[in-house]
């Protein structure tokens, strides 16, 4: 088989799948059960896919529900994201040790070789891997721990079939449909008459594991199928986002009043920022051993909701609940944008479940709009 | 460097009930090197023996709840080059500053026979309301990885990690699912400071506020959320008057919660 080409594989052989891409080497990592919700971890067969359970998603709240049917991925994403294995949220970066004669030797943690194949990735998930690409791959600037993970990935794509009630990837042109970045893409075909997964190879790679496994030609029907499910998807998006001339409309209204309202609900907790695929800030600790002899230092996940990471030597800059949320919602829409060249928002809607309060970002958006001050000073806008 | 004098450390207890002095006899498979590093000069919890100051650091459980504590704790701020204050009763006035909202008369006549005996202050007050402190160490009781941490800090002289954002942020580094969202319980970590690893939510329970309020915090906005949730008013109150309830936030905030029963 050829990257590019299509096939039908029984849902009953996705084990099969996976047991080909795990004996290539990789760990597989991939949407399970646990503590009611559907998170990413180390998965070892399609037995631990959440076969039959969908998600019930809004503002500051998330459901398991069960479904009519035993879909493997009839849901939309979860708390985790795949940042979590691949900007992990510690990491050691390296250690100091001071000798009996004084010198200090410094030496630099080699990136973790592990090579991991990532189930069921979503499209919106694609865009957030891509996204940080853009921050942690740089020309100049490389994180090697994120680069090493992120080189050795085998990516199992899988064509949304539901829509999250928090989702708007439509709105960001980030999904439904897998466009690329993919060794396999799947899509879910399930009724009544089968359950199976229509299967497009991406790379080569991928061409050679699908090869393995017990399939089928699709047929111009199976496509189609497989399209109409998606576009159906489509159709569902829990929310949207209005992105015309949004950058301007964020930068023409940082004094918006709207900024005071919102700081009133926000909790400066950090979670959005915690559980968001693209949000990439971390800050730097340094540790040492009682005796002094040993330094090491540490990256950890940090946030632009803290106090601590405006914290210059005169205090924070941002010491307001109102500023760091503004400054959190105009980097993600509108100065990531000047900065990266993309939205830093791929419309996975976790910020808006995850929030503890259930502030929409996609509501916020739009209260600014509605109360545009261009507008209100009878500026053009 | 074999030369150097070892740093001489001792350990204080106001009103407590021991458990932070505990997180230290906790630490067994450091307490050794500990001992190498620093010279444990008063620590009464583990030996009689002491060795009179001055001390490079002393550690302070306990808060300030007589007029014998108040003295006292001015003494050992004279005889520290170094006071850091370990635990929530040191740190916020611990559960005893409940007293500070009622009468403490009336709760001595209810728990002891003879209330006559009993000379104590109308309120149970941190011990930075008295002196100087150098740091203050949350929690109830303090986590031993965070008091290693911050007893290495001062002795080889730099900045604690301590970070004093909220729980969440540990339980979305551990990769714990919110217990908010997930399950609708009660929890206080959005507005608790972090350093216990996020234990409850672990374990499907919502943040009891043991380390007291973050640095950044929005009481307001989660006691709302809890209302909405349907928890009584009363509860809101309840849950703020805990461990750290002469926490300047957490006092203040219970105000707005006041129900017949307070």
């Amino acid at each position: 088989m050829l990257p590019g080409e299509t096939a039908i594989v029984a849902a009953a052989a996705l084990s099969d799948l996976l047991h080909e891409i795990s004996r290539l080497g990789y760990t597989l990592v991939g949407p399970t059960v646990r503590d009611g919700a559907i998170v990413y971890r180390e998965i070892h067969s399609a037995e631990d896919l959440p076969a039959g359970w969908t998600d019930v998603q809004q503002p500051g709240s998330y459901r398991l529900a069960r479904r009519a049917d035993s879909a493997l991925f009839g849901f939309a994403v979860g708390p985790h994201s795949w940042k979590q294995f691949l900007h992990q949220p510690a990491v050691t970066l390296w250690h100091a040790q001071l000798a009996d004669q004084g010198a200090v030797t410094f030496a630099a943690e080699p990136p973790e070789r592990k090579r991991l194949a990532l189930i069921g990735v979503r499209s919106c998930e694609l865009y957030a891997i891509a996204t940080q690409d853009k921050v942690l791959i740089g020309a100049t600037y490389s994180d090697p721990h994120y680069a090493a993970r992120r080189a050795g990935l085998f990516v199992v794509a899988v064509n949304c079939t539901v829509a999250g009630g928090t989702c708007f990837c439509v709105s960001m042109k980030t999904g439904p449909k897998v466009e690329t970045g993919y060794d396999l893409a799947l899509t879910e075909l399930i009724d009544d008459a089968r359950h199976e997964l229509f299967i497009e190879a991406g790379s080569e790679r991928g061409a050679e594991v699908l090869e393995r496994v017990p399939r089928r030609p699709a047929d111009g029907r199976a496509r189609e199928a497989a399209e109409k499910a998606v576009r159906a998807t489509a159709e569902m998006m829990g929310r949207q986002l209005e992105t015309e001339g949004l950058r301007e409309l964020l930068y023409a209204n940082l004094e918006n009043s709207r900024w005071d309202e919102v700081a009133t609900r926000c909790l400066a907790c950090a979670n959005c920022t915690m559980v968001c695929p693209t949000c990439f800030c971390t800050t730097i600790e340094d540790h040492t051993d009682l005796g002094a002899r040993r330094a090491e230092r540490v990256q950890r996940w940090d946030s632009c909701f803290t106090t601590d990471f405006s914290h210059l030597n005169a205090g924070s800059v941002r010491s307001s609940i109102k500023s760091r949320y503004r400054q959190w919602l105009t980097h993600k829409l509108a100065s990531w944008i000047d900065q990266f060249g993309t939205s830093g928002c791929v419309g996975c809607g976790r910020c808006i479940t995850w929030c503890p309060v259930g502030i929409d970002l996609t509501e916020e958006a739009a209260a600014i709009r509605r109360t545009d001050l261009r507008s209100q000073t009878g500026r053009e806008a | 460097m074999a030369a150097a004098r070892r740093k001489r450390l001792a350990v204080w207890k106001f009103a407590s009930c021991d458990g932070c002095q505990l997180s230290l006899l906790d630490c067994e498979d450091e307490l050794l090197a500990l001992a190498e590093q620093v010279e444990i000069a008063r620590f009464l919890e583990a030996s009689r023996a002491t060795i009179s100051g001055p001390y490079d650091l002393s550690l302070v459980e306990g808060s300030i709840t007589t007029a014998r504590d108040a003295e006292l704790i001015r003494e050992v701020r004279r005889v520290s080059r170094a006071l850091v204050t370990i635990g929530a009763c040191a740190t916020a006035g611990g559960i005893q500053a409940l007293r500070n909202f009622k009468d403490v008369r009336e709760f001595a006549s209810i728990v002891y026979a003879t209330p006559a005996y009993i000379a104590t202050l109308a309120t149970s007050t941190p011990i930075a309301a008295h002196v100087p402190v150098d740091f203050e160490l949350r929690g109830c009781p303090i986590n031993k990885r965070q008091l290693l941490e911050v007893i290495t800090a001062f002795i080889n002289g730099r900045r604690p990690d301590t970070p004093g954002h909220a729980v969440c942020i540990e339980c979305k580094q551990r990769g714990t699912i919110c217990v908010m969202v997930a399950r609708g319980v009660p929890c206080l970590g959005p507005i608790t400071h972090a350093g216990c690893g996020a234990i409850c939510p672990s374990f499907a329970r919502g943040c009891y506020g043991c380390y007291g309020p973050a640095d950044a915090l929005n009481i307001e906005s989660l006691g709302q959320a809890w209302l909405r949730a349907g928890v009584p008013r009363g509860d809101v109150m309840r849950v703020l008057r805990s461990f750290n309830a002469g926490a300047e936030p957490f006092s203040k905030a219970a105000l707005d919660y006041e129900d017949d029963q307070s």
